[in-house]
């Protein structure tokens, strides 16, 4: 567990308990760039509290500090202000997959067993299984270029598994594929985060997708960043993108982000 | 032709297909080469032909071949031959030695940046010959001038190689480093040098380039009786007006250093086509 504190305030409503394995706890968090009369205000007082093994999308226009979020959350960045508590490892998946282009899709998940300290002789039978549970198994000796935008991000995702971590954060990892592959990935991520209980943190600028895969969806505001509004999205899975209740509840998500994008405008 | 060739496939079996293809591939690669080997043989016969020199000094392309025909067959011309690439490879050792430690020194700490970053590119730029003069001074008529400009040459092409490589490693890998949790050794290792290879390896081929010009402007100027190499065997056929073993030598050098050219841009186009890289 980490726990970043840089300065000591009773935040209200904070829960002295520790946050449990698994969940993530943003109390009163702020997050300043730069200093003095460039300083921009990234985050302003984000509170969040999520459950081990809940599935949040984080949805917001840019520049509302979603992947400020993020970066705070895997330990990139440092808060300013207020608590951070992350009960365990932390892995992180971009928009574009990374994967090293001198390695193959299994020397790539090797690798980060490697760098998690993982046995050289288990290595290459544990990246083999864990490109099977995404299906890339008879991929497993390809290199990034011979494969596609779908499968790269699946060899990302099973890069992700193989950090062993509770917590995912996602930094729109879908956001450069076409709608047909996408709709797959969204099947693909929530099978394999619900079948390895991971807790995942997704952002996306799409909020049917937010709606489509979230257990919870956070809207986030800009200038400065910070949570709008929570909507718990008790729809039953499978969920499809198409489906009319995930249009409607993507409406109702819609019409709140207008009318704060409309307040700062106006 | 016997009759049951009819009832035979029409089409020829898989592996000679696949052969015939390498071989109309191999020709397809090999037949503007032999072009132009042509060509300008018969441009030089043309010029011996017109008599615009003498040729004692100017010999037909034929009188050469014969004489690199004779040569070949002394022991002194491998010896000569032995004796250059084995100057040219130990003073390249040395220059990939320092230029690769000079180069991620530079890379890695900006006060050695700052001090001789700029002064690794004016070398690079300084013709090698320029530091004969000062290594006869110091070393003598001897090996050890010509290794210390072969390594002069080289060793600047080698170090901005490893550079211009590191500084180029795209961010996004580093980041990925980090959150897979890489000290800053494993983050060397498994991502920085890797992802710098092509420009290291690119700096390597242009590194070799300038020991090769420097060891042989190094072997006409210096020149050990004792040895025999290919710049002292140049320096000699010009001594003794002979045209033909002097055209014969620079044949071979040239030819050599094809070669090593070979070595290089195949092992680089090896490592871009597995890296998806395009390939020219």
């Amino acid at each position: 567990m980490t726990v970043t504190e840089n300065e000591a305030r009773p935040a209200p409503g904070a829960r002295p308990e520790p946050v449990a394995h698994g969940g993530v706890r943003l109390t009163g968090v702020t997050k300043v760039f730069g200093r003095g009369a460039t300083a921009t205000t990234a985050l302003q007082d984000v509170d969040l509290d999520v459950r081990p093994g809940e599935f949040v999308t984080i949805v917001g226009a840019s520049g509302c500090g979603k992947s400020t979020l993020l970066s705070l959350v895997a330990g990139l960045e440092q808060v300013t202000t207020g608590t951070l508590e992350v009960g365990g490892r932390v892995a992180l998946m971009f928009q574009e997959a990374t994967l090293l282009p001198w390695l193959t899709a299994a020397q790539n998940v090797a690798l980060a067993l490697k760098l998690r300290g993982v046995a050289r002789a288990e290595r290459t039978p544990q990246a083999h299984a864990l490109l099977e549970r995404v299906r890339l198994g008879a991929y497993a000796d390809k290199r990034p270029h011979e494969l596609s935008g779908g499968m790269r991000q699946r060899v990302a995702l099973a890069r992700v598994l193989a950090q062993d971590a509770s917590v995912v954060c996602m930094d729109e990892p879908l956001g450069a594929l076409d709608a047909m592959t996408r709709d797959h990935m969204h099947d693909e991520i929530e099978r394999v985060a619900g079948e390895a209980g991971l807790t995942v943190l997704f952002v996306t600028h799409n909020v049917r997708e937010a709606v489509r895969l979230g257990d919870r969806a956070v809207l986030m505001g800009s200038s400065p960043g910070r949570v709008v509004h929570t909507e718990h999205i008790d729809l039953p899975r499978p969920r499809r993108m198409e489906d009319p209740e995930v249009a409607r509840r993507a409406g109702s998500l819609t019409a709140a982000l207008r009318e704060d994008v409309a307040r700062h405008v106006g | 032709m016997s009759v049951d060739t009819a009832t035979r496939p029409v089409e020829p079996p898989a592996d000679t297909a696949a052969r015939s293809r390498a071989l109309s591939a191999l020709w397809a690669g090999t037949w503007p080469k032999v072009g132009a080997v042509v060509a300008f043989v018969a441009i030089w016969q043309a010029v011996v032909l017109s008599g615009w020199r003498p040729e004692f000094v100017l010999p037909a392309p034929l009188t050469v071949a014969q004489t690199l025909g004779d040569l070949v067959r002394e022991p002194e011309f491998w010896q000569a031959i032995g004796t250059t690439l084995r100057r040219a490879l130990v003073g390249f050792a040395f220059a990939i030695a320092i230029g690769t430690v000079v180069g991620i020194a530079v890379s890695r700490f900006r006060p050695v940046r700052a001090a001789i970053g700029s002064l690794i590119t004016g070398l690079q730029t300084m013709p090698s010959i320029v530091w004969f003069p000062l290594a006869i001074l110091l070393f003598g008529l001897n090996e050890q001038a010509i290794t210390f400009v072969v390594i002069l040459g080289a060793a600047p092409s080698i170090a901005n190689g490893i550079i211009s490589g590191i500084d180029h490693v795209p961010p996004a890998f580093t980041r990925l480093g980090t959150v897979l949790g890489a000290g800053s050794v494993d983050l060397y290792r498994h991502f920085v040098i890797p992802a710098a290879l092509p420009s290291y390896v690119a700096g390597l081929n242009q590194g070799w380039a300038f020991a090769w010009r420097s060891l042989m402007a190094g072997e006409l100027l210096v020149i050990i009786e004792a040895k025999p190499s290919l710049g002292s065997r140049l320096s000699f056929a010009q001594d003794f007006n002979n045209a033909p073993e002097l055209i014969a030598y620079m044949v071979v050098i040239l030819v050599l250093g094809m070669l090593a050219d070979t070595v290089f841009s195949s092992q680089s186009r090896r490592m871009r086509r597995r890296r998806g890289l395009a390939v020219d």
